[in-house]
């Protein structure tokens, strides 16, 4: 009778440690970056915080994946496209700020342009020279993007595996749009070469630490208002989404407005996480739209475990420091090791390394209970 | 100068803006509570339901019976919006087209269904289920901030007891016998407080002596509600119906009373003389 009780108690628990270990870890290492000399054994470089930035904005766009399909059901493969638009509004905004400091010292131009021989910026580059328009259009697009496509999909009712394929070729159709130098967002270069945000220089150690401060903070606070959602009403509806939609619908809620809703709201945490991303690895270019990546996304979530939220994270940070140092020992066999780990967790492991702890966690609480 | 309709609708300050309309009460006056009314679907060319005709009275408990492939499911279908019709009129009370409204709305309306398979929430407690079947705002904020207040908790209560659920409330629903989520599904349509309740084989699976507690239940309902029940367990029906009405390749071969309808020529023929 208290199987479910203490399943809702340890995931609050938890959820409440991976917040304390967050904020530890981040201020740790900031502090270790910027106080602790630098030849000193406890200093911590400034790539690992930058590649710790970097893990944790995939952190995040698992979260939003692990949002939409851990609880709602709905297989996204083209998460990647929501994550790519952020970056790409926030890597316009980076571009403009070059200024004339680029190759060709143009001061309205960025270089690709030059190099095309255009005249004059697109239309769509207005306004990009402002930080507040451009945080704004880069959450604006992905999330337009996402309400149209949630809106035509949910209502006529398309689920599953159609579902995913639409998603999958959504992330292909905008990597081909974005690849062409015509659309005037750098073909496959991409845009690249950013010196500084807000007047800081990219470069800088205080920049990188505050940026992996910013993207922790935003991974912290995306969590707990995913955790909030999913803890009220409106998350339970969700779930009898995922595992009743049309006794849901003979309830009286309209499903198709509960499912936009939520696949809105994780392309906007996708979005975040691609703003976050662009400025600490200093380049965003279509290769992030590739289907490939949404399905590593995916995988991540599946590794950690879907519909834990923290479970999600924890898949993304370790499959990415696997990714890491497997890719600088033998770069060739990385995709066959993420084939065979998704084998491995869909056979072995299906609820993932979150729903594996929980299990001996609560197997364990119940014998000292028994005892 | 031409307006988008709903614009239209708004520049017209002497009237009532048509979201602010009292929504349309169900008017019975008539005594009947729900008019179908020459409907007739069919898929690929086979006759689902035929010119159907069928009239519910107000508070009465009826059964339907009928041969597979009669048109039982598809005429619920239909009425709760699931599946359009290609002719006929569905009215609830004398107002109310149910045609041009969707399941979400056809629920809120006060039409609950259960469905041949019992479906619950299965990674959900016995009551959360309860309480995503209060009858409340179903929007999307409301359900973001909502909480239980002490009569809608009361009222969970009343019906864990009801349908004999009460020691298992923290349960996951999942992990209930068959007979015990038939009885969950059918108290998630009775704490939505429901006008006219559809149940579809609310036995089917079920023990002697849940058969029998079914029965009763459906019996104390009988009156408040108005319940229409499919079903194709003869001790059953007999247990429970006043009124029978047998559908017979998608249209109303007969109706009465268990005993005249088990007389009746035809339906001896094309239904109980081949069953058994």
């Amino acid at each position: 009778m208290t199987e479910s009780r203490s399943m809702l108690r340890l995931s609050g628990r938890e959820g409440t440690l991976f917040i304390g270990v967050l904020f530890a870890v981040t201020v740790l290492a900031s502090l270790a970056n910027l106080v602790i000399p630098e030849d000193s054994f406890l200093h911590v470089s400034t790539y690992t915080i930058t590649l710790l930035g970097k893990y944790l904005c995939y952190a995040l766009l698992a979260l939003s994946v692990d949002v939409i399909w851990g609880y709602c059901g709905i297989l996204s493969l083209g998460h990647g496209a929501f994550f790519a638009l952020g970056g790409y509004g926030m890597g316009m905004y980076l571009m403009r700020q070059i200024g004339d400091r680029g190759v060709y010292g143009n001061p309205e131009l960025p270089d690709f342009m030059v190099f095309l021989n255009w005249q004059e910026l697109p239309w769509y580059w207005y306004g990009f020279d402002n930080f507040g328009f451009a945080m704004l259009m880069a959450l604006l697009v992905p999330g337009v993007l996402a309400f149209v496509f949630g809106w035509l999909a949910f209502r006529s009712r398309v689920t599953g595996v159609y579902l995913s394929i639409m998603t999958q070729a959504l992330t292909y159709a905008l990597m081909l749009a974005f690849f062409r130098n015509e659309m005037g967002f750098g073909g496959n270069n991409g845009l690249t070469d950013f010196k500084d945000l807000l007047g800081f220089d990219l470069q800088a150690d205080g920049t990188r630490v505050a940026l992996f401060m910013a993207t922790a903070l935003c991974l912290g606070g995306a969590f707990l208002a995913s955790r909030y959602i999913m803890g009220s009403r409106l998350g339970r509806v969700i779930l009898s989404i995922r595992d009743g939609e049309s006794r849901a619908r003979f309830l009286g809620y309209r499903t198709e407005l509960f499912k936009v809703w939520l696949f809105v709201y994780s392309a906007l945490l996708a979005a975040v996480a691609g703003i976050l991303y662009v400025p600490q690895v200093g380049i965003i270019n279509p290769g992030e739209f590739s289907p490939l990546n949404s399905i590593e996304v995916v995988v991540w979530v599946a590794v950690g475990g879907r519909g834990t939220l923290y479970g999600a994270v924890i898949g993304a940070l370790l499959v990415n420091y696997a990714k890491t140092r497997f890719t600088a020992i033998l770069p060739e066999g990385w995709l066959f090791a993420l084939g065979a780990l998704f084998v491995y967790v869909t056979l072995l492991l299906p609820h993932g390394i979150a729903g594996w702890f929980t299990r001996r966690f609560a197997s364990k609480s119940v014998k000292e209970a028994a005892a | 100068m031409s307006w988008p309709a709903p614009l239209e609708e708004m520049r017209h300050r002497d009237r009532v803006f048509p979201h602010l309309r009292p929504k349309a009460k169900v008017d019975v006056s008539k005594n009947v509570l729900l008019y179908v009314e020459g409907v007739s679907v069919s898929f690929d060319g086979f006759k689902a339901l035929n010119n159907l005709n069928l009239y519910i009275n107000e508070g009465e408990l009826r059964c339907l019976i009928g041969a597979n492939g009669a048109g039982k499911t598809t005429m619920m279908d239909v009425i709760t919006g699931k599946t359009p019709c290609d002719e006929g009129t569905v009215y609830f009370g004398q107002s109310i087209d149910l045609l041009k409204r969707s399941e979400p709305e056809i629920a809120q309306l006060g039409i609950g269904r259960k469905f041949q398979k019992p479906t619950v929430f299965e990674a959900q407690s016995v009551f959360a289920n309860l309480e995503l079947a209060l009858k409340a705002s179903k929007g999307i904020w409301y359900s973001l901030r909502a909480s239980l207040s002490g009569p809608q908790r009361d009222r969970i209560d009343e019906i864990l007891a009801l349908i004999n659920l009460s020691e298992a409330r923290e349960q996951l629903a999942g992990s209930l016998s068959h007979g015990q989520k038939q009885w969950l599904e059918i108290g998630m349509l009775l704490v939505s407080d429901p006008r006219l309740l559809f149940l579809d084989e609310p036995v089917a699976g079920m023990t002697a002596q849940e058969t029998e507690r079914t029965a009763e239940l459906l019996n104390t309902l009988a009156g408040d509600h108005t319940v229409v029940v499919v079903e194709h367990d003869m001790e059953f029906v007999r247990s429970i119906a006043r009124t029978v009405t047998v559908l017979h390749q998608g249209s109303v071969l007969a109706e009465g009373t268990m005993d005249e309808v088990q007389n009746h020529p035809e339906v001896i023929e094309v239904y109980l003389g081949s069953d058994e």
